[in-house]
């Protein structure tokens, strides 16, 4: 039986005739085509990445080291209080000449004659000025070292720091360049005495900001960004959350609410000098806020992320699925527990994820700041959101400003800190994401 | 809660249909949605402890009857109800009437199993925590107990209670949003064609519960199924085009219906 119906089964021959161009080899032909557009899209965004990233490392990544110069330091008494008066008054030790004795410690060091004053000048130069607070702050906080010898870790002038790291051309004519023949040969002394050497440099985490570039660093604009992030966070989510909630959940659909909904998507795209402008209009001119505070410049910025965080938070409130609702309506839950107990949890992912979007925005936003005072030259720390501070992204501004050398790689060093806090925080709304997905 | 002893509903069954009192009365119930009206004056009473299944082709108006039973049409925009809806004696789009407890009453189950992205326990004990009926642990745990027996999902999931009901069988899903529904101890509890996304073995399991649960629940079942309908009910009511077509006994409807469209319908001549 089989056989008989194997032999008689029978293909119908395809008619030549028949054979129809469908197109499939254009249709693959466009299909590569686009794929290579995509890829040829990709690569470039990926190389500018690169370079940028390599500009920026390249440049950077020696602000992260300071030359130092260790010289064991005699706190005279004489020098620090001649008088012998620091027991009753307390401004004696502020005002001593705190850098008589890291000359006289770098001339014993050298081996230098004391009387050979523009010598003794040049030797001097190659220590950063800001030793007298240095030095100043050692004896405020333990007047015991009176009339000890301390070893003191002083750090070198930014010059020879450049001269040390190889950045400055030591073949150029001398009198072209600020770093001398003389203290060359001195630096190339003290490195193999073991006195100067390179180390990890943590005043660009803790400093403030000075015209010295071995003295600056990003650690008070870290904290005025750090307030006004904080400002932000308060303010914005609760009012974006709750902005979006009304809208998405209770609001009527009507020409108002439309009207709402447009403009918050434009004010999404409003230029952020704009808000700098209406900041200093309003928070500074009008209500008479403190110019250059880390609070004005969190307002401004809260006014700039809110419709960020309303548009993520209303997208993922959309994209609760309604059966969630219709469940937690069908068993008698009301409109707002249906809300707050369902849909809000739900959408706990996305909002989050937009909130830490639009803080990442905001702490690169720099534009505003300028127009609120914020571009100004702070070396305490803020005390407060009220007091004068500055931005991590403003204090990057300032320091393209600068000429030096040392002032270029800070820069870049500054840049460096600022993405990594960004990319700190993408990682965290990643993992934020993750969890709460993997709860519910 | 109006329960009748078990030997009071066994005979009311015997007894002809006609003699069960009515849960609910729809009375003259129109539903526009926008300009566009999907029910004509239906008037359909829902006998008590009864099955009433709604039939009819798509977009016939069964499913939207259904939801005017527990105003899930409300949710909806511009969807408008006409007519007179009454729960009891109550009636319950009646201002005075809130919402939140007409649904504690009526009680409801979707085409989809919809379980709440929480743990077992959590969605059967979300409604009776919302509406207060238990304070204590021990109250709760009881009533979860209870609803999972009733659902006939207990003895599947007793020592699983802590995990997600988002990750049981379609079929448990919808036994679970059954036990939810009957865990806030409702009069009557709306199906939305509970089975259309499930399995058969799934749907023996529900169409039998939904039998246990005529002793103590009023049902309304929407479905598209003439066999499910058959199986289950006790009362049909058949819909075409917004209009209420007949309504009768079940076992009637399926030999001799009064109406010829319900004829047509049944023996799969349109629809």
């Amino acid at each position: 039986m089989t056989d008989i119906a194997s032999s008689t089964v029978r293909i119908s021959a395809r008619p030549e005739t028949a054979k129809r161009d469908i197109g499939i080899k254009r249709r693959y032909a466009a299909e590569r085509r686009f794929r290579f557009y995509g890829m040829a899209a990709i690569s470039t965004g990926l190389f500018f990445l690169a370079l940028l990233l390599w500009t920026v490392i390249s440049n950077g990544y020696t602000a992260f080291q300071q030359t130092t110069i260790t010289l064991p330091i005699e706190f005279t008494e004489k020098v620090v209080d001649p008088k012998g008066e620091r027991a009753t008054d307390g401004k004696v030790l502020l005002t001593a000449n705190y850098p008589l004795l890291v000359r006289d410690a770098l001339v014993k060091q050298l081996g230098l004659d004391a009387s050979k004053r523009p010598q003794v000048k040049q030797a001097t130069d190659m220590i950063s000025a800001s030793s007298r607070t240095l030095l100043r702050d050692l004896v405020v906080a333990d007047p015991s070292i009176i009339g000890k010898t301390v070893p003191v870790t002083l750090l070198a002038e930014a010059n020879i720091d450049s001269a040390f790291k190889g950045q400055i051309d030591l073949k150029v004519d001398e009198s072209k360049r600020k770093v001398k023949d003389q203290q060359v040969t001195w630096m190339n002394q003290l490195a193999e005495a073991g006195v100067l050497k390179k180390s990890f440099n943590t005043g660009i985490f803790t400093f403030g900001a000075s015209s010295r570039p071995e003295a600056a660093g990003v650690g008070v604009a870290a904290l005025g960004s750090f307030y006004m992030m904080l400002i932000v966070l308060v303010l914005s989510l609760p009012i974006g959350v709750a902005a979006s909630i009304y809208l998405e959940e209770f609001a009527p659909k009507n020409r108002l609410t439309d009207l709402i909904e447009v403009n918050i998507n434009n004010l999404a795209a409003v230029p952020s000098i704009v808000y700098g402008l209406l900041g200093l209009a309003v928070f500074i001119n009008f209500a008479g806020m403190p110019r250059s505070a880390a609070v004005v410049g969190g307002f401004v910025l809260t006014l700039m992320t809110l419709p960020t965080i309303i548009i993520a938070t209303r997208a993922a409130l959309k994209a609760v699925p309604p059966s969630i609702r219709a469940a937690a309506l069908g068993l008698g839950a009301s409109k707002m527990q249906t809300i707050f107990h369902h849909v809000l949890p739900l959408a706990m992912p996305g909002i989050l994820t937009g909130t830490i979007i639009g803080l990442a925005h905001a702490l690169g936003e720099t534009a505003p700041l300028l127009l609120i005072g914020m571009v100004a030259f702070v070396v305490d720390y803020p005390g407060s959101p009220m007091e004068p501070s500055t931005a991590l992204p403003v204090q990057i501004y300032m320091w393209a400003n600068e000429a030096e050398r040392a002032f270029v790689e800070r820069t870049s060093g500054a840049i460096i800190i600022l993405l990594i806090f960004l990319v700190v925080m993408n990682l965290g709304a990643i993992l934020l994401r993750r969890r709460f997905e993997r709860r519910w | 809660m109006n329960i009748m002893s078990e030997a009071a509903v066994e005979k009311a069954l015997d007894q002809k249909m006609n003699t069960v009192p009515y849960k609910m009365i729809g009375k003259d119930v129109s539903v526009y949605y926008g300009e566009k009206r999907a029910l004509f004056d239906v008037n359909l009473n829902i006998r008590e402890n009864t099955v009433t299944a709604l039939i009819g082709p798509s977009g016939c108006g069964k499913s939207t009857f259904l939801r005017t039973l527990n105003r899930m049409n409300d949710t909806i925009e511009n969807c408008r109800v006409t007519g007179k809806i009454t729960l009891d004696t109550d009636d319950i789009y009646d201002p005075t009437i809130d919402v939140v407890e007409l649904r504690a009453r009526v009680g409801m189950v979707f085409q989809k199993p919809n379980p709440f992205p929480k743990s077992i326990y959590d969605n059967v004990s979300y409604g009776p925590r919302i509406h207060g009926l238990a304070r204590t642990k021990a109250d709760f745990d009881e009533i979860v107990e209870t609803s999972l027996q009733k659902a006939g999902l207990w003895n599947e999931v007793k020592d699983r209670l802590q995990e997600p009901g988002t990750g049981l069988s379609g079929g448990q899903q919808q036994r679970l949003c059954i036990a939810r529904a009957v865990a806030v101890s409702p009069e009557v509890i709306l199906m939305d064609e509970p089975c259309s996304a499930l399995d058969p073995i799934a749907t023996a399991k529900v169409e039998e519960l939904i039998h246990e649960l005529r002793t103590n629940f009023t049902i309304v079942i929407v479905t598209h199924s003439m066999q499910q309908a058959a199986r289950v009910s006790q009362r049909t009511a058949m819909f075409h085009l917004g209009n209420l077509v007949e309504e009768n006994d079940t076992d009637k409807m399926f030999t001799n219906p009064d109406d010829q469209r319900t004829q047509d319908y049944i023996m799969g001549r349109f629809g």
